[in-house]
């Protein structure tokens, strides 16, 4: 039961997320939100990679008795999960300089003052 | 002809390393950056018409990223296929609308994007947009296909915020939401697919899919975000937001990405999953889909007063009439009907993508047309500009015409095929189709007459020539695909469509045997 | 020339035919008496005379008529297309909670 903690966490992280992009109204929580579901997406990219009692993948200094490479957690996941945090932190710079446009056009930060509709 | 196995990643590279280079030689004179990108332009239309030749001809191109062969992997990799890019008909076919669109967006840009406002940096996020939605048609593997799907928002929200007023910078954002919430689910269908199979490239997953309950999962959210993103309804409210305020060229790229999003949308259903699938029931999901978007667009375009606001509930519409034909071929995937009316009503549909893109964004360009003359884009402040804007209004009418489905243009040859073959499955998909073509002939000539006839209200001149080329190049095609579309059907679409459909000989071409 | 399931439909022929009919209606028109036809320069209209000033109907007057007798359907329209982000996605969460239990709706019900 244990070992299903993580993903647990993962189901918690994006329900808290969704709650936040659907049903606040502050621009910057909105982000936050998209924020803490994108922490919840490479958190479950990690979690797959695990394999029971298994060490980092790298060749170099190796502890003793590891066999090799079924003792090693995967590294594809890994290296997923670096471009998905990198294309995360693009996207939410694009996005605060974008909401700080729209404070200094409109004077306010509520998502229900918007001025295209219909 | 002369074909290099090195096309595929030519032309993904060369709009990425031009698109840097840009503003390097925007230091140097601004005349010599606008013909390098529109050289570059000219270089990427030739090598996709020869790509394309080559897989219509030969059939699937595979291009490995690293390695002669898909299958040379370091000994104890877990992971058996290395990265590659696969051309089939289907991608070819959407390299083509891509590759043309950007061409008509970037002459078009010399002249309507004004100087001293980093152009250069303009003209960098559109080569990079190019770039994003050539990666996407022509990947093979999944991961590949969400980055470059994110590389393609994010260059299109700095694009549509470009001119930085409060409207332009709103829809940017909404977009940006929207975009990227389809993303990270999309990213989540991609790790459970990883978690089962241990693989990412789509070929070899399709060779060993089992539809579990996780599989169910993936497919449920693959479709919605892809469908969020091509602006299906009910999940279209940022559509008209964004169209109508970025700059016209950008819009009509904008179009053209949201078909690349819909070209992922069929590879998920037709090529991943397949027959294996409930096929009905998705088919069934999209042919609704494609029904509400067709009305909803339609009737909200009507009451208008914002031109490229109304233009862009038109491509919502249109996406409908898309969403309809490949709907029915879905959902007669396995049936024997499927060979008698199935396969036209996917030529239907895949006919109407490349034609949508080409009047749709022609329109676009036109609307961008009169407010750079105007200053405004509301259809109340305008009035009797056929009088000086001659060129304008031949275009607009040409695009009127081809989007209402009036012969003899190329609108009216993809309705038909539409109409005929989804009458078969059900007479009530063809009343809708028709009458959604009516009210959208009604909502055009709406704009005609507001924005041309009539008296003479302003005294503006024609716009730039470089304007009319970048319309011009449109129109051509246009008018092309409206008097041979038999042709066209027999030559590029109907290898499109078999491609799509085929899916052993997608994964043979990557697997081997 | 384009082949359909059920027929076919060819761009040329259509653009003969039309111009075969013009022609004919062109040659249709000359038989009339030669002086009706210098005062058929003008359209005929009935009833009062047009006044003199130019007017043009703006782009939120037409299709008055059609708009109107819609208008339940477009208010409810016109409400769900507030601009609101939130709401936004709150229809994409429903669609895909929708597929989601239609999709396993057939191994959950015995």
């Amino acid at each position: 039961m244990i070992w299903n903690v993580p993903f647990i966490t993962v189901a918690l992280l994006i329900a808290i997320g969704l709650y936040a992009v659907m049903f606040k109204r502050n621009l910057i929580k909105i982000a936050i939100g998209i924020t803490i579901i994108e922490s919840g997406v490479n958190l479950f990219l990690i979690t797959l990679g695990y394999r029971k009692g298994g060490v980092a993948p790298i060749y170099t200094n190796l502890p003793s008795g590891v066999k090799v490479p079924e003792g090693m957690v995967l590294p594809v996941p890994q290296a997923l999960t670096l471009t998905s945090i990198v294309i995360g932190v693009a996207v939410l710079a694009l996005m605060l300089s974008f909401i700080m446009k729209m404070y200094q056009h409109n004077k306010s930060l509520d998502s229900h003052s918007r001025r295209l509709k219909g | 002809m002369i074909y290099n196995e090195a096309i595929p990643a030519i032309l993904i590279g060369l709009p990425l390393l031009a698109a840097f280079i840009t503003p390097i030689i925007n230091l140097a004179s601004r005349k010599a950056r606008n013909a390098f990108v529109i050289a570059v332009l000219a270089i990427e239309e030739l090598l996709i018409i020869l790509l394309a030749w080559h897989v219509f001809t030969d059939g699937i191109v595979i291009y490995t990223m690293g390695a002669k062969n898909p299958s040379i992997v370091p000994l104890q990799a877990a992971v058996p296929i290395r990265i590659v890019l696969e051309i089939d008909g289907m991608a070819a076919f959407m390299g083509l609308i891509s590759c043309t669109v950007a061409m008509a967006a970037g002459i078009y840009s010399i002249a309507f994007i004004k100087e001293g406002n980093g152009k250069s940096r303009y003209y960098t996020l559109l080569l990079i947009m190019l770039a994003g939605m050539l990666g996407m048609e022509f990947t093979g593997d999944l991961f590949n296909l969400f980055v470059f799907l994110e590389i393609l928002s994010i260059a299109s929200c700095g694009l549509i915020a470009y001119r930085q007023h409060a409207d332009a910078v709103e829809g940017a954002f909404k977009y940006l939401v929207v975009s990227n919430i389809a993303a990270l689910f999309v990213l989540f269908a991609i790790a459970l697919f990883y978690a089962q199979y241990d693989l990412l490239n789509i070929a070899a997953i399709a060779k060993v899919m089992q539809y579990t309950q996780l599989d169910k999962i993936a497919l449920v959210l693959l479709v919605a975000a892809f469908a969020m993103k091509c602006g299906a309804v009910p999940m279209h409210f940022w559509a008209p937001d964004s169209y109508s305020t970025a700059p016209a060229a950008i819009t009509a790229m904008l179009v053209a990405a949201s078909q690349a999003s819909l070209y992922a949308l069929f590879r998920v259903c037709f090529t991943l999953y397949g027959s294996l699938m409930d096929y009905q029931t998705i088919g069934l999901a999209i042919i609704i889909f494609g029904l509400l978007s067709m009305f909803i667009g339609v009737t909200m375009a009507l009451p208008q007063k914002d031109i490229k606001r109304l233009m862009a509930y038109h491509a919502i519409s249109q996406t409908g009439y898309m969403l309809l034909g490949v709907g029915v071929g879905l959902y007669l995937l396995g049936s024997s009907d499927f060979n008698v009316y199935g396969i036209k009503a996917m030529e239907g549909g895949i006919f109407h993508i490349i034609n949508h893109a080409m009047y749709k964004g022609l329109l676009f360009l036109t609307a961008g047309a009169i407010y750079y003359r105007l200053g405004t884009r509301n259809l109340n402040e305008m009035g009797g500009l056929g009088h000086t804007m001659k060129f304008t209004s031949i275009f607009f009418i040409i695009g009127a015409l081809a989007i209402a489905g009036i012969p003899p243009f190329n609108g009216f040859a993809s309705k038909l095929l539409i109409y005929e073959a989804c009458y078969k499955v059900s007479p009530i998909l063809s009343i809708v189709a028709m009458l959604v073509s009516v009210l959208t002939l009604a909502s055009f000539i709406k704009v005609f007459h507001s924005a041309f006839m009539g008296p003479k209200m302003h005294d503006v001149k024609e716009v730039p020539k470089s304007m009319l080329i970048g319309m011009a190049v449109l129109t051509f095609v246009i008018i092309f695909f409206g008097l041979f579309p038999g042709w066209v059907v027999s030559h590029i679409v109907h290898p499109a469509v078999m491609a799509l459909v085929d899916k052993t000989a997608y994964i043979n071409a990557v697997m081997g045997g | 020339m384009l082949e359909t399931g059920f027929g076919y439909w060819d761009a040329i022929a259509w653009i003969v035919a039309f111009i075969v009919i013009c022609i004919v209606v062109y040659i249709i028109r000359g038989f009339g008496k030669r002086e009706h036809r210098k005062e058929a320069e003008e359209p005929f209209f009935s009833g009062v005379e047009l006044p003199d000033e130019k007017v043009h109907v703006k782009a939120s007057n037409i299709y008055w008529g059609f708009i109107e007798s819609m208008k339940g359907y477009y208010d409810v329209m016109k409400k769900m297309h507030d601009g609101i982000i939130n709401n936004y996605i709150s229809w994409f969460i429903f669609i895909a909670v929708l597929l989601l239990i239609i999709l396993f709706a057939p191994e959950v019900i015995p």
